[in-house]
């Protein structure tokens, strides 16, 4: 189990507790965290899963790909720590992960 | 008001989508979705790609989990099917005869495959693929260096082709019309997915329509209108699907080419709403009504009749996208290419594996199929939303930045 914080554009946040082995895009979903639309569920085809990674967080995380990528430099807003969350599999290294939603996904 | 009821018929990514966003539009009282198919609500592209393949198990591809509807308070009767829908009394009849009464009604009840009579079809190892069930069943008949003929090369029939290629499986694919794709892509874009999937293997054999299916107790061959005959395993017809209308219809609302709804996903009775592939509705992008199959529309108009049953009235007006996936090709479709005078190719379309269509009518871009090019998706996608005239000459110029020259 990894406990991830989601951090909304409005400020409220939530931490939620989840499986290794399942994505913070999921995580999400499972918990209700709004911000995150996650249309295609997961295949890396919509970008309505973005989110910025808590600085502190990006070494522990791998690369994106080049398809994330060139997705993640076209979203409304992107920034350094921009990722798709869909994209990023818990671990227990990831124990206390924290993310902020951005205010839209489109 | 917490005695009232909303009920949602059809266990579909529209309702995974409506019910929670009903709670966040503050409805307090109960809801319940009503799902034919004993599962929760599930994504369903992955059924032909890697559902079928067994990248992905079933708990990969529901939507939320069990707890996220019992956390919200969302009932759940699955495997059970609404009968009739008792306007008049506010009731929805069940199979079973039981009645449940409604305040408010969504249908979300999506679409049927649509089928063929012919000879054989009813033999084991033919199958139609729409639901979990369907591809569980199909399971059964993969088997490496077993043969598989797939009736239809649309999208659906194509993605299939890659998953069996996948799984080892010798694959043909048989198309009634001139090209793959015919009804939905530019003859470059055809000509594309049939080089890609020959040089992964499969047979891909146009013009030529299926006449019957032979075998004993299951199928052994297929023999087409023109008496070729192919020996087979496993047949998948996949030629398109219909809106499910039956229970809309039936009750006397409003239905042509799906369940006629406004901007706000009200059907022709205002206490019932419709989202998803099973309504007709208006786009005011492309200034024309629409059916479409998509997730984007099951998410979006979602959405909308959630905030309209409960008193917000935000009329739909999104732009349509689809994906499909095969082998290491990700194509990302942003728009409607119908009524396209003008295709521009960016990328080597003939010996590569990544390039971006662009369609164009009158001039203004309309629609991408940008295989491997998720910038030219994306940036396409916002560009589409202002009716935007691209540069042709740029819009082919690879060495260019699409982000310059779809600046609007």
């Amino acid at each position: 189990m990894a406990q991830i914080t989601f951090i909304n554009a409005d400020g409220s946040s939530k931490e939620v507790h989840v499986e290794a082995g399942t994505t913070v895009m999921q995580a999400a979903m499972d918990n209700g965290i709004d911000g995150i639309i996650a249309e295609c569920g997961g295949a890396c085809s919509c970008a309505t899963c973005h989110v910025y990674v808590d600085e502190s967080w990006l070494p522990k995380l791998e690369e994106p790909s080049s398809i994330e990528q060139d997705m993640i430099e076209c979203v409304l807003e992107p920034e350094d720590n921009s990722r798709l969350s869909c994209q990023i599999v818990v671990s227990e290294d990831l124990d206390g992960l924290v993310v902020r939603v951005p205010e839209s996904q489109y | 008001m917490k005695d009232r009821h909303c009920i949602i018929i059809g266990g579909s990514h529209a309702a995974a989508q409506l019910a929670p966003s009903l709670r966040q539009n503050g409805w307090d009282s109960d809801i319940t979705i009503i799902g034919a198919e004993p599962v929760l609500p599930y994504h369903r592209p992955p059924l032909s790609k890697t559902y079928l393949s067994g990248d992905k198990n079933i708990h990969d591809i529901l939507i939320r989990p069990h707890s996220f509807y019992t956390d919200n308070d969302i009932h759940t009767m699955l495997g059970d099917r609404a009968e009739s829908i008792d306007r008049k009394r506010k009731v929805v009849v069940m199979a079973d005869g039981a009645e449940i009464p409604y305040t408010k009604l969504a249908l979300t009840t999506g679409s049927h495959v649509r089928k063929i009579g012919l000879p054989g079809v009813d033999l084991g190892g033919v199958f139609y693929l729409r639901e979990l069930d369907d591809v569980d069943r199909i399971r059964h008949y993969v088997g490496r260096g077993k043969k598989a003929v797939i009736v239809g090369g649309g999208y659906i029939g194509l993605e299939t082709a890659a998953a069996l290629r996948k799984l080892g499986m010798d694959v043909t694919v048989l198309e009634a019309l001139p090209r793959v794709l015919q009804r939905v892509t530019a003859p470059e874009v055809s000509a594309f997915y049939t080089r890609i999937h020959r040089e992964e293997g499969v047979d891909i054999v146009t013009d030529t329509a299926i006449g019957s299916i032979q075998g004993n107790g299951d199928v052994n061959a297929v023999t087409c209108q023109d008496g070729t005959v192919l020996d087979a395993d496993l047949v998948i017809i996949g030629i398109g699907i219909l809106p499910a209308t039956e229970l809309a219809g039936n009750a006397g609302l409003e239905v042509d080419n799906g369940i006629v709804v406004d901007e706000f996903a009200r059907t022709s009775d205002h206490d019932i709403v419709a989202a998803g592939d099973c309504t007709y509705h208006y786009n005011p992008i492309y200034d024309r009504h629409l059916r479409l199959e998509s997730v984007q529309n099951a998410v979006d108009q979602a959405k909308v009749a959630a905030a309209t049953l409960c008193g917000k009235l935000e009329p739909y007006s999104a732009l349509p996208w689809f994906w499909s996936d095969q082998y290491d090709l990700k194509l990302q479709i942003a728009g409607l290419s119908q009524g396209f005078d003008q295709v521009i190719i960016r990328g080597d379309i003939e010996t590569s594996r990544s390039f971006a269509a662009f369609y164009l009518r009158e001039g203004k871009l309309i629609a991408v199929d940008a295989v491997n090019r998720p910038k030219e998706f994306m940036i396409s996608k916002r560009a589409l939303m202002h009716h935007f005239s691209p540069d042709p000459v740029k819009l082919a110029d690879d060495s260019l930045k699409i982000q310059d020259v779809l600046k609007p």
